[in-house]
């Protein structure tokens, strides 16, 4: 019963922060420089009573209300509306471009996660300075470069630029992990557990990580937030014909209408997998309990 | 202090010098160009060569040092202080006024920023000159980047709110603004410092982040955006090593902010 209120509750916020950002992102395609303005106005061989029969079809969105419902209503139906650079449907553009995306955080966060949390569990297990220092010096150099430098330098690498978000999440993972199992490895229990020779793998998973687990499920959250940011330079730059290169060929050509549809759609794939990483360390913990 | 954090605020003080007299120290104007030197090699005159429009690097790096250095901490301000503003009210009121301010917070969060930003710089009229460009896209940081530390600004104030000195302070007859000026906003100070310092190598990366990609400050102003772009034409064949000098710069100065943090005021 908790479960499916706290689901309940969940698809609730979802749908409020949806709807506040369809009202934002509305307000921001109206305040947008040249809102209602029809480039077909520009045709010499229309006359004038075509030109305002033109103006008179965009007249419906002068108010900003009904501009408002009409947008939240073509977006409840699944229209976007279209690119005015690209001049394609919305929709479509995401449905070519979503899954490259995808594809490219899914590997990225994949490699993140398995040198960040590995690296990560052997500093804490080993103890060893070399290894801590190690991750340290990465972690910090990595902290320390915008996400576009890096794609550059995969660029002149020719490095497989899909790897490249995992270097972005690397460091975050690192330094976060290192952290939450070098705190939990501190605990009286597991202390005990070193003293009576368990060995070092079964310290780890049966007393290092469950205590640490709900806030690593939250940091898996957080770092697909990460990637999906970190996506629009390294795409752009590496010519990944994704979400965030569309994102930028958007911002270049000034297409609000098609930046706000983007944005919306991200923040609803992070808030549906920051939720989904709640849920799951809730979960966990009620399991634990 | 450590001697690590006492080396890092040396060197952000001498970069910092060092920029503020760009003006005496620089041998030519950013935007002067050399038109007979494009790509030149480093000379006495030109220390660290021309970029492909004969412009002196190194007036360049030491100008867009001096943006990015001064309108960083500035949009950091901005932001702690925004931070401050609606966290620490939401949290010393508490009840709905906290909920309210806590679920605007959240939906803030929500929202993937760098795509924010390229929106709100694409609603941005086209013929705005490079200074205000600047200074627009410092203010939209420093705008948007309030909402992860008035959480933790919130939650301090909460704490405070309902500690034993704000009841003695209560029962003095303090109330309203004087409770929250005189007795909670000095505790909050270091929570506050810690986050302007989070703040500013964020800002930094962020500005380079949006220059690398042609949404930054507009030229010919240099930043560390629009000077890293120039790593886009670099090639290992080339030999001209001299043209990473802007990005060793810039990873120095992003460390020494990180550095000059101490262990437990550092975000993970």
């Amino acid at each position: 019963m908790d479960v499916i209120s706290a689901l309940l509750k969940l698809g609730a916020k979802i749908m409020i922060v949806v709807l506040l950002g369809g009202f934002l992102g509305a307000t921001l395609v109206r305040l947008a420089p040249g809102f209602g303005v029809d480039e077909q106005e520009l045709d010499a061989r229309l006359n004038a009573q075509s030109i305002q029969a033109l103006r008179e079809a965009h007249a419906s969105d002068d108010h900003l209300s009904s501009f408002y419902f009409g947008y939240l209503n073509r977006l409840l139906h699944g229209d976007l509306g279209t690119s005015r650079t690209l001049q394609r449907p919305v929709a479509q553009l995401v449905a070519e471009r979503l899954p490259e995306t995808l594809k490219s955080v899914g590997l990225g966060l994949a490699l993140g996660w398995s040198a960040g949390f590995l690296l990560a569990a052997a500093v804490v297990m080993s103890r060893a300075w070399y290894l801590d220092l190690l991750g340290s010096l990465l972690a910090g150099i990595l902290l320390c470069l915008p996400a576009a430098v890096l794609a550059l330098l995969f660029v002149l690498a020719q490095a497989p630029a899909r790897l490249l978000l995992g270097f972005v999440v690397f460091p975050k993972i690192f330094r976060y992990s290192r952290n939450l199992l070098s705190r939990s490895s501190a605990l009286p229990h597991v202390l005990t557990a070193r003293a009576k020779g368990l060995g070092n793998m079964r310290v780890l998973v049966w007393h290092v990580l469950p205590p640490a687990a709900p806030q690593l499920l939250a940091l898996l959250g957080v770092t697909v937030s990460v990637a999906f940011t970190a996506a629009i330079p390294i795409e752009a730059l590496c010519d990944i014909p994704g979400i965030g290169q569309l994102a930028w060929k958007a911002a270049l050509g000034r297409d609000v209408a098609l930046l706000v549809n983007l944005t919306m759609i991200v923040t609803l794939v992070t808030l549906v997998a920051n939720s989904a990483s709640d849920v799951m360390g809730k979960t966990f913990r009620l399991g634990a309990a | 202090m450590k001697w690590t954090r006492k080396v890092a605020i040396a060197f952000l003080l001498f970069v910092c010098v060092a920029c503020l007299l760009a003006n005496f120290i620089a041998p030519a104007s950013y935007a002067r160009q050399f038109r007979d030197e494009p790509n030149a090699s480093p000379s006495r005159q030109h220390l660290l060569g021309t970029d492909d429009l004969g412009r002196d690097r190194f007036s360049r790096v030491l100008y867009g040092t001096r943006v990015s250095l001064l309108l960083a901490p500035a949009a950091a301000l901005l932001s702690s202080l925004l931070a401050a503003f609606v966290g620490g009210i939401a949290g010393f009121a508490g009840g709905w006024v906290d909920r309210c301010v806590m679920a605007a917070t959240d939906l803030f969060l929500s929202l993937p920023w760098l795509f924010l930003l390229i929106t709100v710089r694409a609603l941005l009229p086209l013929n705005v000159s490079p200074i205000i460009s600047v200074l627009i896209t410092f203010a939209m940081l420093g705008c948007l980047g309030w909402a992860g530390a008035a959480r933790i600004i919130c939650a301090d104030a909460r704490a405070f709110a309902q500690s034993d000195f704000i009841l003695l302070a209560r029962a003095s007859g303090s109330d309203g603004f004087r409770l929250l000026w005189r007795h909670l906003v000095p505790n909050l100070k270091p929570v506050l410092y810690a986050q302007f310092w989070i703040s500013v190598p964020v800002f930094i990366l962020t500005e380079a982040n949006l220059g690398i990609l042609g949404l930054g400050v507009a030229e010919p102003l240099p930043s560390w955006g629009s000077l890293l772009r120039e790593l886009e034409g670099f090639s290992t064949l080339s030999g001209q090593r001299w043209q990473l000098v802007p990005l060793i710069l810039f990873i120095l100065v992003v460390s020494c902010f990180h550095l000059v943090l101490t262990k437990e005021e550092l975000p993970v």
